[in-house]
């Protein structure tokens, strides 16, 4: 459960006082424990300025350069934490700005509180300057939104979007406030909300159906997990532990699920999907019993739909029941929280173990070594590659860092290489692919885990869509660690266009600039590698500094992402070369 | 089996929102559904509003799309249901010369015979109500093409279930 700080209290349910909205709102994030959010001010959204103002040394505004990374830092802050991040912007352009990372939060599940300031309420509706309908606009890509027009409605409002954002399966919420609101006086009093009558975050577990999904899987020759960022927003990877080791069962990953088991779990079979590792995506297609843990089937997950694990009972655990047979039939649906479903699964599982069918995994896994990874980590061509820069980060923060990424080619080297020791290390934009997440998620992710080494790792193109955040980092002093893994390509896509259009490289050549003098120009150490020699030492120095650090390591230019299930295939035609 | 497409009609008791009806009708808009017809009003319980609407679609396309309604924070309890377990209804208006009233008898046998209301008449037009299925009404629209409309507008579909919906008992049940 959650616990209340002192801090907090102070805060919670004292007796009423007269204050404005503005202030309210700024004591309703301090009852909530938000000790930090991001954020850009303009003219609708002054008065709450005034007083992060007033209220500073209680609550820290970190100014980002942009508002879409304000969304993106309190992604990065939630999804390292598990708190809610909290990001505010202004209205029109502002409100709009944020809307990337609202939708980014959405589709990957992520406790998010964004604040709006509105135009005055009379003027509403009358194309004001800077109105927009932000709630209008937000709404399909927010768990909840609300604009407020009355002081009044603050505490509430407040209480519920945060009780909404982090309960049951996350997501943001956006609530945009007029600015007579922000003026007007009215007595406050803050309590948390504790529900909200239409709303059941979490579905109650029926009994019957752990007892069928242990009846299958205690019978299944050939089981195996694919977990997915359920389990790691559910807490419950202690849960899933016990579940993988009592049972033997192979336990691969989704992009989102990654590092709630260690990469080195000797059940952990690797990552599914798109570029997933070659075992697991064949062997969905060879299983008896695919056990699904809080994750939902994803396109990129799944290949085509009618050729997946059509031959398996699928169990799928999942606290949202509008997942449920959404892309893949279920045969047992276990709703409910993965902590609690599978404490009461675990112990009507056998002890069992499944040697012969692990050893398919392994086997295959022999094949993607020699046909891929041992070209990805060990190269003996010139160049070098994506993977050898991850295994030198793995070596050097012994697998205890949080790893970051943008989207793109660099994302799913590292997804696929990243060695993962501690849950909440992989952060990255799975369901939008958004580039441009990763410096602000990474601002976000180190203030909320100080002790934390935080590496981002970022492509060259990306890099460019949020740059300027380096202006935050500076100002702030974050002491993030910023790779760009510089191909001179927006890689992704020029994979795609060599291998489905005849190499025809529309527009994703890039003539960049000199990166490391742009770093210099915000004052933040900056080196260049373009040798393999050099790179150990590199890696070293950005590990050793206390202060944010920037490398670009400059990579082969038109290497390829493998193994790929080509989209539109089934995951058991997963091509490695 | 699911997959023959059907009317349905979906009841949705929620929480009296302002951005509900955005909200509900983006998931239909999204999946390229068409909504045949929307009604919204007050329902049997204080303060809890009710949307019928009735759709043309599989049943698995229809569970899918109520799973995404009920995801809604504000939507209390969604339902789907077909024409047998329904009660159901639309009305119509139709807007006539008040001529043709005296002129033509056999406007008098029509109206008689639909079991249609006048609802009111002065000396340029005559305004007819009729509510039932939508057969009837058609049929009633059509016997009145003859002689000329001046207005006609129907209502969305509204549907009580012969099934009771247990609304209430979930509402007392977050109380406690
Ligand atoms: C905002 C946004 N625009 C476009 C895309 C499409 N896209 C996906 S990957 C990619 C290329 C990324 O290039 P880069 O950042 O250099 O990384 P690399 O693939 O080379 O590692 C693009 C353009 C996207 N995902 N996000």
């Amino acid at each position: 459960m959650e616990t209340v700080t002192s801090k907090q209290k102070e805060y919670l349910e004292q007796p009423k006082e007269r204050i404005s909205g503005s202030e309210a709102i700024v004591r309703c994030l301090l009852a909530e424990g938000v000790e930090v959010l991001y954020g850009y001010p303009g003219g609708a959204i002054m008065p709450v300025y005034d007083e992060l103002y007033k209220y500073e040394g209680k609550i820290n505004h970190v100014l980002t350069r942009h508002e879409q990374c304000a969304a993106h830092a309190a992604q990065g802050y939630a999804r390292i934490s598990g708190k809610v991040g909290v990001a505010m912007a202004t209205s029109g352009p502002g409100a709009t700005n944020l809307i990337t990372g609202i939708a980014d939060a959405q589709i990957d599940s992520t406790p998010i509180v964004c604040i709006t300031g509105q135009v005055p309420s009379h003027l509403l509706g009358s194309d004001a300057f800077q109105e927009t309908d932000i709630v209008g606009i937000s709404t399909p890509v927010t768990k909840w939104n609300h604009q407020i027009t009355k002081a009044s409605q603050i505490p509430e409002v407040i209480a519920r979007a945060f009780y909404i954002a982090r309960s049951g399966r996350p997501g943001p919420v956006l609530i945009d406030i007029t600015k007579d609101a922000q003026f007007e006086e009215f007595d406050f009093q803050y309590k948390k909300c504790t529900g909200v009558r239409s709303y059941k975050p979490v579905p109650e577990i029926d009994e019957n159906s752990i007892t069928a999904a242990a009846t299958l899987i205690n019978s299944a020759k050939k089981p195996m997990i694919v977990w997915g960022q359920g389990v790691i927003l559910g807490k419950a990877e202690e849960e899933l532990k016990a579940v993988i080791e009592k049972t033997g069962i192979p336990s691969a990953w989704t992009i989102l699920g990654a590092s709630a088991i260690p990469t080195a779990h000797p059940l952990n079979v690797g990552m599914v999907g798109m570029h997933g590792n070659y075992a697991p995506n064949v062997l969905t297609n060879e299983c008896d019993v695919l056990i699904a843990i809080g994750m939902r089937f994803d396109d990129r997950v799944t290949g085509k739909l009618d050729e997946y694990a059509t031959q398996a009972k699928i169990v799928h655990f999942e606290i949202d029941p509008a997942e449920i047979d959404k892309n893949v039939k279920t045969d047992v649906a276990v709703l409910g929280d993965a902590k609690a479903s599978l404490k009461k699964l675990v112990s009507l599982l056998n002890t069992n173990s499944h040697p012969d069918w692990l050893q398919k995994f392994k086997d295959l896994y022999t094949i993607e070594y020699d046909k891929v990874i041992k070209n990805d980590l060990h190269p003996t061509a010139k160049g070098l590659t994506m993977g050898e820069v991850l295994k030198e980060i793995n070596s050097q923060t012994k697998g205890e860092a949080a790893i970051v990424t943008d989207v793109g080619q660099h994302q799913m080297i590292a997804c696929r290489y990243a060695d993962f020791n501690v849950s909440k290390s992989n952060i990255t934009s799975g369901g939008l692919g958004t580039m441009g997440f990763a410096l602000p998620a990474a601002i976000g992710a180190k203030m909320a885990a100080p002790e934390r080494e935080v590496v981002a790792i970022i492509g060259d193109g990306g890099y460019q869509m949020t740059i300027q955040e380096l202006g935050t980092i500076f100002q702030n002093k974050v002491p993030v660690k910023i790779v760009v893994l510089n191909n001179e390509f927006l890689g992704m896509v020029r994979q795609w266009q060599q291998l489905f259009f005849d190499k025809r490289y529309a527009s994703t050549e890039m003539v960049n600039p000199n990166f490391v003098a742009i770093a210099q120009g915000y004052y933040i150490e900056a080196k260049k590698v373009t040798k393999r020699e050099n790179l150990a030492a590199a890696v070293k120095e950005m590990i050793a500094s206390d202060e944010p650090y920037f490398l670009e390591v400059c990579v082969e230019k038109e290497n390829n992402v493998f193994p790929m299930v080509p989209s539109g295939a089934s995951v058991s035609e997963i091509r490695l070369e | 089996m699911g997959t023959e497409k059907q009317l349905y009609t979906i009841s949705i008791y929620t929480e009296n929102n302002i951005g509900l009806l955005n909200r509900i009708s983006a998931i239909f808009q999204r999946r390229h559904i068409n909504i045949e017809s929307i009604n919204t009003s007050v329902s049997e319980i204080e303060g809890v509003s009710r949307f019928t609407i009735l759709v043309s679609m599989t049943e698995d396309q229809i569970k899918k799309i109520l799973g995404q309604i009920e995801k809604q924070v504000e939507v209390i309890k969604a339902y789907y249901h077909n024409e047998e377990d329904t009660i159901y209804q639309e009305s119509c208006l139709f807007k006539i010369k008040s001529d043709l009233l005296f002129e033509e008898r056999q406007i008098q046998n029509i109206i008689k015979e639909s079991n249609a209301r006048i609802v009111t008449v002065n000396k340029e037009f005559f305004v007819l109500e009729k509510s039932g299925r939508r057969s009837e009404l058609e049929q009633l629209h059509r016997e009145l093409s003859a002689f000329g409309i001046m207005q006609f507008v129907r209502s969305g579909r509204i549907a009580i279930t012969k099934d009771k919906l247990k609304i209430t008992e979930m509402l007392n049940a977050f109380k406690n």
